[in-house]
């Protein structure tokens, strides 16, 4: 039995001019501490899946399974890593963290096991010297960092990320690119991860979900990254399998659905 | 000491003054001083002026439209008439005092009375019992529109059921509401020792009336502007509903919350004026309306300078309350 099962999910959006299928039977089963990669272009419907398995969306027909159990309602066992990073602005790096973890832990942790269970999780994204700034106070890189901590301080089964790095500069991205890869060996959670960059998809995941244009998008491939880890992105760069790869999801994407007035995102 | 400095120097009126003390660029900071005092300062002096010349040219019932010295001749009369009222009071206790003290000399046993001194209400007198009116009005009118707004914010039916309701009452006059108002403060407010006077009551109901809405408005608007994206987060969280109010929706609204505390206000103080004239409640209202029917030759000039005292407290008034803004909103865009 698959940890998650992404059980035969169709999506259809009530519109005035009738009924509009995002979409069409997903199915898809990711293994315990697998990283899967969706990646799409834009409007494909990657973002609704997401919203689908964190449950902040119903499916019309099919649904999420979840180490056996039906899920149709979001929860912090699928704590998700917003775009936007969605942090209160209102509240300092900790107490966002803190939210959280009052929260999920109220009644299991102790205040002292609290406070050292949020310290632990700022300093695994390398936020501990900022940890009293508000957000407004912040890069744009630091916020999803928080961002990232406070979902793993949720201590999640299935760790949901919404094209976590999308809105950040290049270099900024391949430095948290490379803390996630980190996090990822200590705590080696299941991770669903929407992106549109190629680079990203191949150097984080394990497999890459390729979707199919919508309306009514489907998984279009599926490819199998068995580079071994820990992967670096320089000897990675020189490495032909890692071209390869590369050039497997540039190809789906440009050939089989190309369409012309959609840039592709960040080929290199 | 040097810290203090600084602090000072970060505030805006004060770092000009603070600068040419310690000598950083003199020039620059004297026509800092001069745009910012100056051209302000000119400005009020002209509008002196004018206003000087064209009090001179109307002469009513009550003799001449009094100038700015007049005025000023009537500010200082009712200080006097305050200072004077105080001295008053004071000798009323030490004559008090003086009197129980013989009586008991005389015979320990003796019943003793105390009274309180029974004045009439001086000018401060009056401008606090304003204060404390509209004070009151204000905080009836909070304590009903931010729990009313943030429940309108959150639901759109509600909010659809009640937009008219607001929209209908919102641009209602307090010399409206005042004659219901009152019927209504003297049908329910029966007791035989009333804590507070029925026309206080009455003032300050019609104030809450008037000045609830923009707090209504700007809550419910605050609230359902909340990021879809800090729901999901509390969704995720699974915060119950009371704790997504308290931790994720009354935060976020804070800035809207207090911007239309600070409209509130503002129509409150206006509003108030009207409401204590009809209501005889004793503040600036009753004072300007008893300052008319009493049609002395210095009426005008008194009521001049509680135009003038309501006009300054209302901008006090104001500037606290931006204060309090800029020091509890954690969005400081917002404290314009």
């Amino acid at each position: 039995m698959s940890h998650l099962h992404i059980d035969h999910v169709t999506m259809e959006f009530e519109t005035p001019k009738g009924v509009f299928t995002a979409l069409d039977n997903v199915n898809l089963k990711i293994e315990k501490g697998e990283f899967v990669s969706l990646i799409g272009h834009s409007g494909c419907g990657k973002s609704t899946v997401l919203n689908i398995i964190a449950g902040l969306y119903q499916a019309t027909k099919g649904g999420i399974i979840l180490d056996g159990q039906e899920v149709n309602e979001p929860g912090p066992e699928r704590a998700v890593v917003f775009q936007n990073h969605s942090l209160l602005p209102w509240l300092t790096a900790y107490e966002n963290v803190e939210l959280a973890v009052q929260q999920v832990f109220k009644g299991k942790k102790s205040k002292a096991e609290m406070k050292e269970w949020i310290e632990y999780n700022l300093e695994l994204v390398h936020m501990s010297h900022a940890k009293h700034k508000r957000p407004d106070e912040i890069s744009g890189g630091m916020k999803q960092r928080v961002g990232i901590a406070r979902a793993l301080a949720m201590e999640p089964t299935v760790l949901l990320m919404d094209e976590p790095f999308g809105a950040l500069d290049a270099l900024t991205r391949s430095h948290l690119q490379d803390s996630l890869m980190e996090i990822q060996r200590d705590l080696k959670n299941t991770v669903v991860m929407i992106t549109h960059d190629v680079d990203e998809a191949v150097l984080l995941s394990d497999r890459i979900v390729m979707m199919t244009n919508g309306p009514a998008a489907t998984i279009g491939e599926i490819l199998e990254v068995d580079l071994e880890r820990p992967r670096h992105r320089l000897e990675l760069a020189d490495d032909p399998r890692y071209n390869h790869f590369r050039a497997e999801v540039l190809r789906f994407l440009h050939d089989r659905h190309a369409k012309p007035d959609v840039p592709t995102a960040q080929v290199a | 000491m040097m810290s203090v400095v600084s602090k000072l120097e970060n505030i805006g009126v004060f770092s000009p003054w603070i600068r040419i003390i310690k000598g950083e660029n003199r020039r620059e900071q004297v026509n800092v001083l001069l745009r910012s005092l100056g051209i302000p300062l000119l400005a009020f002096v002209i509008f002196l002026g004018i206003w000087d010349a064209a009090a001179k040219r109307v002469v009513t019932s009550l003799g001449q439209v009094p100038g700015p010295t007049q005025v000023f001749e009537q500010a200082k009369g009712l200080w006097q008439e305050y200072s004077d009222e105080k001295v008053k009071e004071q000798k009323f206790y030490e004559r008090q005092e003086k009197r129980n003290a013989k009586k008991l000399a005389k015979n320990p046993e003796a019943k003793v009375k105390w009274r309180e001194y029974n004045g009439r209400p001086t000018y401060i007198d009056q401008i606090l019992t304003s204060l404390v009116t509209v004070f009151t009005g204000f905080v009836l009118a909070v304590l009903v529109a931010v729990p009313l707004g943030i429940i309108m914010g959150l639901s759109k039916t509600l909010n659809s059921a009640m937009n008219p309701i607001v929209q209908i009452f919102k641009p209602v006059s307090p010399l409206a509401w005042l004659p219901i108002v009152t019927m209504v403060v003297s049908a329910v407010y029966v007791s035989a020792d009333p804590m507070f006077e029925k026309s206080f009551v009455t003032s300050a109901i019609t104030v809450t009336l008037c000045c609830m809405w923009p707090t209504l408005i700007n809550t419910s608007v605050g609230v359902s502007g909340i990021s879809p994206d800090l729901l999901n987060v509390s969704k995720v969280l699974r915060l119950s509903w009371f704790t997504k109010v308290r931790k994720v929706v009354l935060p976020s609204s804070i800035p809207m919350i207090f911007t239309g505390m600070r409209l509130s206000l503002g129509v409150g103080w206006m509003v108030l004026i009207a409401a204590e004239m009809l209501a005889q409640n004793p503040g600036l209202g009753k004072f300007v309306w008893d300052e008319f029917q009493n049609g002395s030759s210095n009426s005008l000039g008194r009521i001049m300078v509680a135009v003038l005292t309501i006009g300054v407290i209302g901008f006090l008034l104001d500037w606290i309350m931006l204060t309090l803004q800029r020091k509890f909103s954690w969005d400081k865009s917002t404290a314009i």
